[in-house]
Formats: C-alpha cells, sequence, structure tokens
C-alpha cells in the first residue's frame, strides 16, 4: 500500500474509532496522519510478523493523546487486525484513548507528554554504545515543547551526536486551551534547534515527497540529531475540523462522522 | 552506606555485562571506581533529572540493568512521573538509588533532606522499595538488585554508617532482618541508617525487645510478620521519614489487614516514631535534626520497661 492510500485509511480509521467511542483528540490525531503514512509505509524498517526483531526501527509517539492515528496505522500496515480497531475505547480493551505499549508493534505507553523524547534518547543513546544500525523516531506535538523534560532531552541527544535520532515535531499551532504561541511562545522554533546543535528541516508535514525527502535527509546527517518541524493542520482532511481547537475534544455526532467519512474518502 | 553499594556494584559488574550506572552529574569520590572500569556502562547524564529517568528507561530496552543515581529527592521527587510512567508502568530494568535518606544532608536545609520519598514511591506498583539499615545491608541489597528484572528504590544513607549486623546479612525481597529476639511482647521495628542509635539506645538502656531491621519497605515478607506480630503485641516503629505513608503506616496497614483477616487474635499497639508533619529549617547535623523532629526513643514506649 502507498503512502497516500495509507494515510487515507489512517485518517478514515481514526475518525471511526473517536466516533465509535465518543472520544477526544481527533484533531492533532488526523494532523499526524500523513507522517505515520509516510514513516511506515517507506521509511520505517519494521516487521510486522516479528515486531520484536532487534533490528526494527523504533517510532515513539510521545503525543499519546493521538493514538486513534498510530493504532490505526499499525493495524493497516499489518501488525494486527485491522478490526481489533474496533475495540478502541470500550470497557476492558487494551486500545487505551493514549497509546498502549501493550498493543502490537508500539513501543512506549505515551499521554503524558514530554516523555517520548527522553526515552527515545536512551534507546538511541543505547544503539550508539552497542553499534547497533537501527532508527528512532519520535513524535511529539508543538503544544509538547512547552515541557521542560524535552529541552533537558534536546541538550542530551546533541551532547551524544545521536544521529540516529529523528524528532518528528507535530506543529499544527493549537494545542489543548489556545494556538501555540500565543499559549507559550516556541517560536523562532528552528532557531531554537539550530542553537541546540541539532540538523532542522522544516517542511509541509501534509506533503508525502517532502516528508520522504526530510526523513532521507535526517538519516544521511551524520554527527547531529534531526528534528523535522512538521507544519500541519489539526484536523487535516475534515473541512469543519480543520484548524479549530473544538476537535481536540469533540467526538462528531452520527451526521458531522458521515460527513467526515465522505470528505475522507474522495 | 553508599561505599558499600558502589563497591558491590562494581564486584557485580564484573560478571554482569547488562549493569549500567546513570549518574545526575553527583557521586565525586563514590562512583570512580565503577566509572574507571567500566567507562562504557558508565555515563554522567547532567544535572536533568526527568530526563535521566527517561533515557534509563530507553536504555533499560536495549537490555541493560540501568541504575540512576543521585542525592537526597533529586532522582525521585524532582522526577516523579517519569518513575511512575516511564519505570514502573513500564516495568523497566532501572534501579533508583537515591543517597542522602533523611536528614543525612542536615544541614543543607529542606532541599536536602529525603522524608517523603519513600512514601511516594511504595505507592508506585511495581516498585520495590529498599531501605536499608548498615553497609551490610546495603551491599545485599545491591546484589539482589543486580539479579532483579525491573523497578526498584535503594534508598541509602551518605557515608561513614557503623555496621550494625556484625557480618554479612543474606536477604531476598521481602524479609526482615532480625537483630534481637525477646521473650516480652516488645518488638521494634527500625529502617534505615537509624537502626545504629536504636540498637545502642536499646543496649545501654537495658530495655528487652525485639528488634527488626526493615530493609524492605515493600513488599514485606507477609510470613514472617505474621509470625513476628503473633509473638509480640507492642510494636514500636523508628524511622527517619514523614509519619505519613512511611514504614509506620506500612506495617499499621499490614498488621491492621492481618487482624481483619482473622490471622492475629489480637490487634497490635503500634507505635510510631517518625517525622511529623512539618518541615525543619534550622541547620544542624543529623544527630541534632534527628532530636529536634522527635526521632528519639524513650523507655515508657515500652510494655516491659
Amino acid at each position: 500500500m502507498d503512502s497516500k492510500e495509507l494515510a487515507k485509511r489512517v485518517r478514515i480509521s481514526s475518525v471511526e474509532m473517536v466516533h465509535r467511542a465518543n472520544a477526544s483528540h481527533i484533531g492533532g490525531s488526523l494532523s499526524i496522519a500523513d507522517i505515520l503514512a509516510v514513516l511506515y509505509a517507506d521509511v520505517l524498517n519494521v516487521f510486522p510478523q516479528d515486531t520484536k526483531n532487534d533490528s526494527r526501527d523504533r517510532c515513539l509517539l510521545s503525543k499519546g493523546h493521538a493514538c486513534v492515528s498510530f493504532y490505526a496505522v499499525l493495524a493497516h500496515s499489518g501488525f494486527f487486525p485491522v478490526m481489533s480497531l474496533e475495540e478502541y475505547g470500550k470497557d476492558g480493551s487494551q486500545f487505551l484513548c493514549h497509546t498502549s505499549h501493550h498493543i502490537t508493534g508500539v513501543e512506549i505507553s505515551a499521554g503524558s507528554l514530554g516523555h517520548g523524547l527522553p526515552i527515545g534518547c536512551g534507546i538511541a543513546y543505547g544503539a550508539k554504545i552497542q553499534k547497533k544500525e537501527y532508527r528512532t523516531y519520535v513524535i511529539v506535538g508543538d503544544g509538547e515543547m512547552n515541557e521542560g523534560s524535552n529541552w533537558e532531552a534536546i541538550l542530551f541527544a546533541s551532547h551524544h551526536r545521536l544521529d540516529n535520532l529523528c524528532l518528528i515535531i507535530d506543529y499544527n499551532k493549537i494545542q489543548s486551551f489556545g494556538k501555540t504561541n500565543d499559549v507559550l511562545l516556541i517560536e523562532p522554533l528552528k532557531d531554537k534547534f539550530n542553537a541546540f546543535n541539532w540538523h532542522v528541516i522544516e517542511v509541509n508535514g501534509h506533503n508525502h515527497q517532502s516528508l520522504l525527502f526530510a526523513f532521507k535527509e535526517a538519516k544521511e546527517t551524520k554527527g547531529l540529531p534531526s528534528v523535522v518541524i512538521a507544519n500541519t493542520i489539526k484536523g487535516k482532511g475534515v473541512s469543519y475540523m480543520e484548524n479549530e481547537l473544538l476537535w481536540h475534544y469533540r467526538s462528531p455526532n452520527d451526521e458531522l462522522f458521515k460527513q467526515a467519512i465522505e470528505e475522507l474518502s474522495k | 552506606m553508599r561505599t558499600a553499594f558502589i563497591n558491590q556494584l562494581v564486584q557485580e559488574a564484573k560478571t554482569n555485562e547488562s549493569i549500567f550506572l546513570i549518574v545526575g552529574d553527583l557521586g565525586y569520590n563514590v562512583v570512580e571506581p565503577f566509572q574507571q572500569l567500566f567507562p562504557d556502562r558508565f555515563l554522567n547524564i547532567g544535572i536533568d533529572e526527568q530526563n535521566m529517568v527517561g533515557v534509563a528507561s530507553g536504555l533499560a530496552q536495549n537490555g541493560y540493568n540501568v541504575y540512576i543515581y543521585s542525592i537526597a529527592n533529586f532522582p525521585t521527587l524532582r522526577c516523579m512521573e517519569q518513575i511512575r510512567y516511564d519505570v514502573a508502568y513500564h516495568n523497566a530494568n532501572v534501579k533508583i538509588v537515591s543517597v542522602g535518606a533523611g536528614y543525612a544532608y542536615g544541614s543543607l536545609g529542606a532541599s536536602h533532606h529525603a522524608t517523603e520519598e519513600m512514601g511516594m514511591l511504595r505507592t508506585i506498583p511495581n516498585m520495590v522499595v529498599c531501605s536499608p539499615s548498615d553497609p551490610f545491608e546495603a551491599s545485599a541489597i545491591t546484589t539482589i538488585s543486580a539479579n532483579y528484572d525491573g523497578p526498584m528504590y535503594l534508598r541509602l544513607g551518605k557515608a561513614g554508617e557503623k555496621n550494625v549486623h556484625e557480618q554479612d546479612v543474606i536477604l531476598t525481597i521481602g524479609d526482615f532482618c532480625q537483630y534481637a529476639e525477646s521473650s516480652t511482647q516488645n518488638v521494634l521495628f527500625v529502617t534505615g541508617s537509624i537502626m545504629d542509635y536504636a540498637v545502642n539506645w536499646v543496649r545501654n538502656n537495658h530495655i528487652d525487645t525485639a528488634i527488626y531491621s526493615v530493609p524492605f519497605v515493600k513488599p514485606m515478607n507477609q510470613k514472617q510478620l505474621l509470625s513476628i506480630v503473633r509473638k509480640h503485641n507492642h510494636v514500636i516503629v523508628l524511622e527517619e521519614h514523614q509519619m505519613s505513608c512511611g514504614l509506620g503506616s506500612a506495617l499499621i496497614e499490614q498488621v491492621s489487614d492481618l487482624y481483619s483477616l482473622g490471622e492475629i487474635d489480637i490487634m497490635p499497639t503500634i507505635r510510631r516514631i517518625a517525622i511529623k508533619d512539618e518541615f525543619i529549617s534550622v541547620s544542624g547535623s543529623q544527630a541534632y535534626l534527628r532530636c529536634k523532629s522527635g526521632l528519639v526513643l524513650s523507655k515508657n514506649l515500652f510494655s516491659d520497661k
């Protein structure tokens, strides 16, 4: 399956899951759908039938509230049956409404923000000293860059020259209770990472070709960790959700659900 | 106690290549033997405790048994959520080592008084909470930790604590460590380096009491506890920790459960000697601050004086 088709399926499954479970966080899930699709279709060296293979690339979703896209991309990439997604949010289900490491293919649980990058640093550092070839990818939200733990890890990654680490910032410009740079200014983000000795790549986070080049550039960059600042649209793909804070919280009713699926199926 | 820890860790690391030590820019004149022998398994990560715990959890995914080492509240309270989530929830093979239990860094002030962290850590699932009473126990616990796959907290004293036991002790997780037996109803439970004070006080005051060190605040060997409280129904607990949620509280909870389940016929009296619900804001040695906060034994605590 190519990345475009995968992204489409991820978006549709994500909206279905959120609608079925009456759950939140669809906006920030749709904003990372293209990033995940490109990673899982064209970039990551992963083994859906051998998920603990030590040579696998590690992909950590730190913004765990966007788990529906993550579960969906794993399902549509063959890690587990797509039908399992129907369990999302049900009583007793392991498909929690934040990413759970009890799900096949998920490396770490996440929910509280600012955890994924330090753990990713530990994994990448371990790979370095054990001379292992796999790469580590960590996806964070832009609001998550408020967390001090990330900035500790940013220092760590460049100090230890973790060029096997790629941070992806889902820069959809909206966080939990306002616009990202109104709540707490993270700009100039690119300059900050440059100053912290990271290799910075800024892309349109919905352009698959650009994302693919960005991940290739990151992999080829030696001696520095790379950050892909992916400019995205919260709620991307569903007209009434795009750039609307409301869809950090709300689940679509039946009518809006139908409209969303129609738009995403085109 | 920290020297006993590092010496034993060095011994373990000679044969156990999974052992990795991260220090949070602390450990001067303590951890160098490990650093020199195993430079590839040593990291001074800097003053970034949240990151330290996350990195430890990530390294553990690479098959390491990762020790993080710092002092007082820094590797515990400062990064408690990372400990709960990155380490305990993921059942990561990470050992948290804090030096300076209680008032060991007395005159450095409240920032350096580790007086609440044991209680917080014992509420976290998957976490084993160790609090050795002397260097022999610290050494035994280090060996246990080197061979244990999962989260563990090692609450260590500082330096120069006297050995209470006469020789190496053999422990398994949960064990109470008997120091003295008695035919009276009295039993004194002690955890941490204040054990030295306790045994000397008992000896000097000719008190007839059983004495147990409690190297594991969580879990506790239920059979052993049952056997002890069946023989002794007058319990005194001494610890250098807040009264709330410390060893005394843990014992009250567990003894009460045993009583509720009908395992013991009489609910023992349990007297807690621990830090009251307050901070200390004056300078002082560990001994001074222990006295000031009421961590003293007196004859009237014991039933058969």
